[in-house]
């Protein structure tokens, strides 16, 4: 009798909700936020991210009346691929997630793509920075969301190279995400006509950095290249002007610097600072509206471009999972690759067939402190990179999606 | 003139960078190792004591306006007022228990304690100036050597040096060392030794929160700068041998300058090195370079 109950409020719940949530398994889309919740990017993810994605499904349920059963989950990877790979696997097979968002620290990023890939789930990730995600490493069931390490080596590296920063000495985190960034950020230095003296793989994470900077100093490289993110990024801006690095006539290039770095180093240390981003809170209207809403309810920290990537993205998903009336990870990979894109944050853009998400970037120049009317108000406008410039272009992909 | 393919004035720059982190080491390690030889107990909370340190003066600075030498004196007296509270309503409890109780207290503690920063600052960090008499640096001919760096090596061996020579030559040290070895005897003089046991410990805690004072202008006041740093701090004291007060200074600079020498001829492994020393350490001394077995 109970079963039969149950067939019939099933069978309701088909006739009226649509024939879609016949697709959707257990009748809800879950959402599961991976990151580094206590550890040093947790600024740039971690909790903000959760915030994000639950802001992203309360928007969506909002604006659309869709009657989804959306439920979003959060953890923490403490940074390391082995403890991050082991959650995946568990949201994947026991808990029900169909798609994790955020994922920073390429090397668990890698890692979360092979799982989905294995298990026919989905991995939208604008955590980390590797551009191998959508490279050699891309599969069917990874989107690479907010930025990426070619992306941000286009950038910066490019600017500082037509400014006369012909000669680079690398400071490299001695992991998949730094020898990415280091490997795309050379290939255009070279390619633009400079030249690398010297590089230094430093451990992740370092706390003191001016043993390696002494090494760029005596290199006599007129870059210093930081292919590095967060806490090290902001120990060594600060440890660079401490030992008189750049009154020596050396720039620091901070190759993937944060909202939250420029607000932890203060303006005093890190003015002039060249940067590549492709979120900004103070870009339009709409960020704005939007980034006072997130930072309402994230004690008064304005979001990264990484909690910004994970709102759009999650939005994103959602509209795909309804379009393609399933939440079957290979499927809604494809509409969203089919869809075009867009949100208040990111504006109209698109998912390439690598997995690639394309959208502008900016080159900004952090303010002078007298520039600044109070906290946040960090970045000038220097450059806009159109999107169809912005990221690696498919003929140059060593992605195997790729049709050629 | 080349020392393995490095100019060796290149060479000096780091070995002095070397006994600059070996200043920090030292001032850590003299602290575990005070707590330990007279109290026995492995202080877990070291690391986050020496956060507070630097958030104490991080938080004075903004909202008293303490300046950096007032921060000096009044930090490691508030944190080790805190040190001294542990102690009376925690640690004194543990006594009689294995080390390891004490271990797990302490442990505890300092999660619990990292966390609450964390939760109220969050992770990225705060920054601290120089103070204005130790802003610029020193041309040494080899190296551009910040003042404020000099005044941290220069600091950091007086307090050391003082600690030892308290602690190894003067009668309020005997009294310490003799209320380890058999308390219900010191006690029977007339000494009160619970209450030197608690201002000890006081004095430990208080140590780690000037090295955290000492170390907010050049890293970031950051919930976490201490749990980075205490593994490393931990391994020091091991190589020292547990308890040692000169083995915890004199392991703590020469550490500095061994994992100096790995970031230029091996950077990959330079936060490792210090492990790889003391597991050889262990192998062939086990009582740690300055201990004596027991």
């Amino acid at each position: 009798m109970k079963r039969k109950l149950l067939t019939l409020a099933a069978a309701a719940a088909c006739a009226f909700g649509g024939a879609a949530q016949a697709q959707i398994s257990d009748n809800t889309v879950k959402i599961g936020v991976l990151n580094d919740m206590s550890g040093l990017y947790s600024d740039i993810t971690g909790p903000g991210s959760l915030l994000a994605a639950r802001m992203a499904v309360e928007d969506y349920v909002k604006a659309t009346g869709s009657r989804l059963r959306i439920e979003v989950v959060g953890a923490d990877h403490q940074n390391k691929p082995d403890v991050g790979s082991n959650i995946a696997r568990q949201w994947f097979d026991t808990d029900k997630v169909d798609m994790i968002a955020d994922v920073p620290t390429s090397s668990v990023g890698l890692a979360v793509a092979q799982i989905a890939r294995e298990k026919g789930k989905l991995h939208v990730n604008s955590g980390s920075a590797t551009s191998d995600l959508s490279g050699k490493a891309c599969n069917a069931n990874t989107i690479h969301w907010a930025y990426d390490t070619w992306m941000l080596a286009n950038g910066t590296g490019k600017a500082i190279v037509r400014n006369g920063g012909n000669t680079w000495f690398f400071l490299t985190a001695d992991y998949a995400f730094g020898h990415a960034l280091e490997r795309d950020t050379e290939a255009v230095v070279t390619k633009n006509g400079g030249r690398v003296v010297g590089k230094v793989r430093t451990p992740f994470p370092t706390q003191d950095f001016s043993s390696f900077l002494l090494q760029a100093q005596a290199s006599k490289a007129k870059i210093i290249g930081l292919a590095n993110a967060g806490g090290d990024t902001t120990n060594s801006i600060k440890q660079a002007a401490e030992f008189g690095i750049t009154r020596g006539g050396q720039n620091l290039a901070g190759l993937l610097v944060f909202l939250p770095d420029v607000h932890s180093l203060g303006l005093n240390v890190a003015q002039g600072l060249m940067l590549t981003e492709t979120f900004y809170w103070d870009l339009n209207d709409q960020t704005r509206a939007w980034s006072r809403r997130f930072a309402a309810a994230n004690s008064g920290k304005m979001p990264s471009m990484v909690q910004a990537g994970v709102y759009s993205s999650v939005l994103h998903y959602l509209k795909a999972v309804e379009a393609a009336k399933t939440d079957d990870g290979t499927k809604v990979a494809e509409k969203m690759k089919e869809l075009p894109t867009d949100d208040p944050l990111f504006g109209k853009g698109s998912v390439r067939a690598d997995g690639r998400k394309i959208h502008p970037a900016y080159l900004f120049e952090v303010k002078k402190p007298s520039e600044s009317k109070g906290p946040y108000d960090y970045y000038k406008l220097a450059a806009t990179i159109p999107a169809n410039e912005a990221f690696r272009p498919l003929s140059e992909s060593e992605c195997p999606l790729v049709k050629k | 003139m080349e020392i393995f393919g490095i100019p060796s004035q290149a060479l000096f720059g780091q070995l002095l960078i070397g006994l600059i982190n070996g200043s920090f080491y030292a001032l850590l390690s003299l602290g575990l190792a005070v707590i330990f030889g007279l109290l026995n107990i492995i202080n877990f909370t070291h690391g986050a004591q020496y956060m507070l340190g630097a958030f104490v003066a991080y938080l004075g600075l903004q909202h008293l306006g303490m300046n950096y030498w007032v921060a000096l004196v009044v930090t490691p007296i508030v944190v080790g007022a805190t040190g001294v509270l542990i102690e009376r309503t925690m640690l004194k409890q543990l006594y009689k228990l294995d080390h390891l109780y004490g271990l797990l207290l302490t442990f505890g503690l300092a999660l619990i304690i990292q966390g609450l920063f964390r939760h109220e600052f969050g992770s990225s960090g705060m920054p601290y100036p120089v103070p204005e008499v130790f802003k610029g640096a020193i041309n040494t001919g080899f190296m551009f050597l910040p003042k404020y760096r000099a005044w941290v090596i220069v600091a950091s061996l007086v307090v050391c040096l003082a600690t030892w020579y308290v602690i190894e030559r003067t009668k309020l040290g005997a009294y310490l060392r003799a209320a380890t070895e058999n308390p219900s005897l010191v006690q029977s003089f007339g000494i009160n030794v619970p209450r030197m046991i608690t201002l000890t410990y006081g004095f430990g805690v208080g140590l780690a929160a000037l090295a955290g004072v000492m170390a907010a202008p050049i890293y970031q006041v950051n919930p976490t700068m201490g749990a980075d740093l205490i593994i490393v701090v931990f391994a020091v004291v091991v190589i020292g041998g547990m308890g040692s007060i000169m083995g915890a200074i004199v392991t703590g600079f020469g550490l500095g300058l061994i994992e100096g020498l790995t970031k230029v001829f091996y950077p990959e492994a330079s936060s490792t090195v210090i492990f790889v020393i003391m597991a050889i350490v262990l192998l062939i001394k086990p009582a740690g370079l300055f201990g004596t077995q027991k």
